[in-house]
């Protein structure tokens, strides 16, 4: 059957079953009560913290069959994932399903742990590397679920997804459970995914590298939600969880994408005192935040918030008073996680208060402007982040879909063409984000607006920009490249694409 | 013909697909192609090939396309010339040329390649570029040698090894021969540019080198990274005043002419061909910033 942007979704999808198909942003209405962790006591002068991780396994009754999550914000210096899963493994426990908020290439060791049974499920924002090219290769008996950060908020509150056991690592941690993004050896800033995970996980176990006196506060994971505390030597690179310096594009594509993007963003109508945006952590989006700054600055327009992943970029702005709030779900680097813990505005939120569509109001519904990447956009400005130009996954959701459907434009920055492969294409590999919910496509050779907003087409003529439909920019990236051969797949599910509301945007097949 | 504006010629080496496809969405008034000196010697041939094909088959939309050849001493020189203009290529350039003779050689050879391919004879434009003291000496002569010569440029590094000197944030041991080859410029009605700065990093240092050029006289500068344009175009861009009182200008000149009046006076200053011009050029300016439209 076809979902409503024609996306063929198979009848009947082996290891999935709960099933609706994608039909529009805002239709499906949430039923039912949230979920909730068991009831336990902890009575005066027990003891959370445990001698090693096989006891806190031990303790927390992991059997065979459970699912289990972790957290991404120590990104690609993570040492938590592969820790509990060596663990694990060990211990002879077997089809654990994986939910982690999101995966890197630092995991690509797990496909050892999917080869021998112990993993036999996976929950994932993204994954990349080894593993995910296994992935699609057709490793795995059950398709990977793949969630955006919304959509993975909402599904732990709704119940879909039960975490038995949540595994979280933090960089501090007192003997009762208060932790922190701060510590000695490892700096994190905001736990924003984690924690969403410690208040609905039936059993919540901290990993720390630094257990500090009681009470760790200001604490991002409170005492009252966890079971077990648990020290290890390591929990992670410093250098792979924040890099120390963000550095700014010198590539000059870059350059011209984001001048293209900050161009928009000022002429669209929406960029006035008090508006709020998101950047990402990609070259462009980076040097988009410094263009406007200059503009701000110039202008006197202040933003009320911004929202993210919070990067250096945007704490500068703050800290020249261009922002008033920044909101923080996941921090990028040094001077961001410095920031979080000293300026008062910077606020951590979680990954349900930034994007669930399924609470009472998430951030993204109150923000302006969003900058999002793509590794493919179609003709109908529906976007893929998630699998490569050879329908291999490398890519992660994200909060991409989120803040789309969230924000009123969402820009979408991409090179037209990247290597040979073309950015613009007739129909996307995979669609993670629907058309629907994009606005405006830069790229380093022309500007694209979705016909179904007249206003900004309005707005943005006569300012000097190359604007264009998307067919030309299309057909301009087909006569550069030249129109690359269909891909090869199997009739095989390896990857359900939930959208935020949990229904099926589309699937990912195995690759021949 | 549309006079063109040459604020910035970028350099790309000839040997990058990558560069050569792209480096014009940059929005660099003109691209120079290097078959010379970013090209090894194990390279000639196929730097030459791919620039061919380039020029060819990629649409460069308004973007003028000027080719660095080898000059006519190496094996190379007479191939460039004879693949460039095939393909297509607006301007050839000449480096380190000495002479009127150097000019006349390069000349005789593409005008030879015009007549056995389908271009028209005089179609293939040159530049030469002077980077020695025998060069600046005989600027005048170099610049008035060919019809076929859009513009001189100053070639600052050999120069200056030449001179016994190095370069300077100041400039100071440039200024003899910048001026000497924009003098020789103007007198032939040429372009004069200016030689690149290899700091890409320093944009303040570059800044203050191209608002020297601006004031010397020059048409613009060879640059060698898109983040040198931006500054460029901005440096020349005219003030808004001068937009002003280049349309009054132009305005009172009209106004003259409908009323057949032949002595023309604005604010009471008179306005003669020299202020026609400098009016001129400055709106040309402002349409190429994009701060003016077409026939506004």
């Amino acid at each position: 059957m076809k979902n409503s942007i024609g996306r063929e979704i198979p009848e009947k999808i082996v290891g999935y079953d709960k099933f609706k198909c994608y039909c529009s942003p805002f239709i499906k209405e949430p039923v039912g009560r949230k979920a909730s962790p068991k009831l336990r006591q902890v009575k005066p002068g027990d003891k959370k913290v445990v001698n090693s991780l096989e006891e806190a396994i031990k303790k927390a009754g992991l059997k065979d069959g459970m699912t289990i999550s972790f957290h991404h914000h120590f990104r690609n210096g993570d040492y938590i994932i592969n820790m509990v899963m060596d663990k694990i493994a060990e211990m002879g426990i077997k089809d654990i399903t994986i939910a982690p908020s999101s995966l890197t290439t630092v995991h690509e060791t797990l496909v050892e742990h999917v080869k021998s049974g112990v993993i036999s499920g996976i929950y994932t924002s993204g994954v990349r590397g080894k593993l995910a090219e296994e992935i699609s290769k057709g490793i795995m008996e059950k398709p990977i679920i793949i969630r955006s950060h919304g959509g993975r908020a909402r599904a732990i509150e709704a119940g879909e997804i039960h975490i038995d056991v949540a595994f979280l690592g933090v960089p501090s941690c007192d003997e009762y459970g208060n932790a922190s993004g701060k510590g000695a050896k490892t700096i994190c800033g905001s736990l924003g995914y984690a924690k969403v995970d410690a208040k609905y996980a039936d059993t919540v176990v901290l990993i720390t590298d630094d257990l500090v006196c009681y009470p760790n506060f200001p604490a991002s994971i409170s005492q009252t939600d966890v079971d077990y505390v648990v020290v290890v030597d390591s929990i992670g690179d410093p250098n792979g969880i924040a890099s120390g310096a963000t550095r700014y594009t010198k590539n000059p594509k870059e350059l011209l994408i984001a001048k293209y993007a900050s161009k928009v963003i000022v002429n669209s109508g929406y960029f006035k005192e008090g508006f709020s945006f998101q950047t990402g952590s990609g070259g462009s989006s980076l040097a988009v935040t410094r263009f406007l700054k200059e503009i701000m600055k110039d202008r006197g327009i202040k933003a009320k918030f911004a929202l993210g992943g919070i990067t250096k970029p945007m704490v500068e702005l703050y800290e020249e008073g261009l922002i008033e709030h920044l909101f923080d779900t996941q921090t990028f680097d040094l001077v961001s996680c410095e920031s979080i813990f000293q300026n008062p505005n910077h606020h951590e939120i979680d990954a349900s208060m930034y994007a669930n569509p399924h609470n009472k109001g998430s951030f993204v519904n109150k923000l302006d402007v969003v900058i999002l990447s793509a590794l493919e956009i179609d003709t109908s400005f529906n976007v893929n982040v998630i699998t490569g130009s050879d329908g291999v996954i490398r890519g992660a959701s994200g909060g991409h879909s989120d803040t789309a459907a969230g924000s009123k434009m969402s820009i979408i920055v991409a090179p037209l063409i990247r290597g040979r492969i073309p950015t613009v294409v007739d129909n996307v590999n995979t669609v993670v984000t629907p058309g629907e919910t994009v606005d405006v496509l830069v790229t380093d050779r022309g500007i694209a607006i979705n016909p179904k907003r007249k206003d900004l087409m309005e707005n943005l003529k006569n300012k000097g920009l190359p604007i264009v439909t998307i067919e030309e920019l299309r057909d301009m990236a087909l006569k550069i490249a030249g129109k690359p051969k269909p891909i090869e797949y199997t009739d095989k599910v390896v990857g359900v694409v939930e959208y935020r509301d949990g229904s099926i945007i589309d699937v990912i097949r195995q690759i021949k | 013909m549309k006079k063109r504006l040459r604020r910035t010629m970028m350099y790309v080496p000839g040997n990058n697909p990558n560069m050569l496809a792209e480096a014009h969405i940059y929005g660099a008034d003109s691209l120079m192609f290097d078959l010379e000196d970013s090209i090894s010697l194990s390279e000639k041939d196929s730097a030459r090939l791919l620039v061919y094909n380039a020029i060819k088959s990629i649409d460069y939309g308004e973007t003028e396309i000027v080719v660095r050849i080898n000059g006519l001493d190496t094996p190379f020189g007479r191939n460039d010339i004879k693949a460039m203009v095939r393909a297509g290529a607006d301007v050839i350039r000449l480096p380190k040329t000495e002479t009127a003779k150097d000019v006349l050689d390069v000349e005789e050879i593409i005008e030879e390649v015009e007549r056995n391919s389908s271009r028209p004879i005089g179609s293939t434009k040159m530049m030469a570029a002077i980077e020695s003291p025998l060069g600046v000496i005989n600027a005048v002569e170099i610049a008035k040698a060919s019809s076929r010569l859009i513009g001189i440029a100053i070639g600052a590094e050999d120069f200056v090894t030449n001179m016994k000197t190095k370069r300077s944030p100041e400039g100071i041991e440039l200024l003899y021969a910048r001026s000497q080859i924009l003098i020789a410029a103007r007198a032939a009605g040429i372009c004069a540019l200016d030689t690149v700065y290899s700091d890409v990093n320093n944009e303040e240092g570059f800044r203050k080198e191209v608002k020297l050029i601006k004031q010397l006289g020059f048409d613009g500068k060879s640059i060698i990274n898109p983040r040198q344009i931006a500054p460029v175009h901005e440096i020349y861009a005219p003030t808004e005043k001068e937009i002003e009182h280049s349309k009054r200008v132009i305005r009172a000149i009209k106004e003259a002419e409908e009323k057949g009046l032949g002595v023309v006076s604005l604010k009471g200053k008179m306005v003669d061909k020299p202020i026609v011009e400098r009016a001129e050029r400055i709106l040309e300016l402002a349409r190429a910033c994009g701060m003016e439209k077409e026939g506004e």
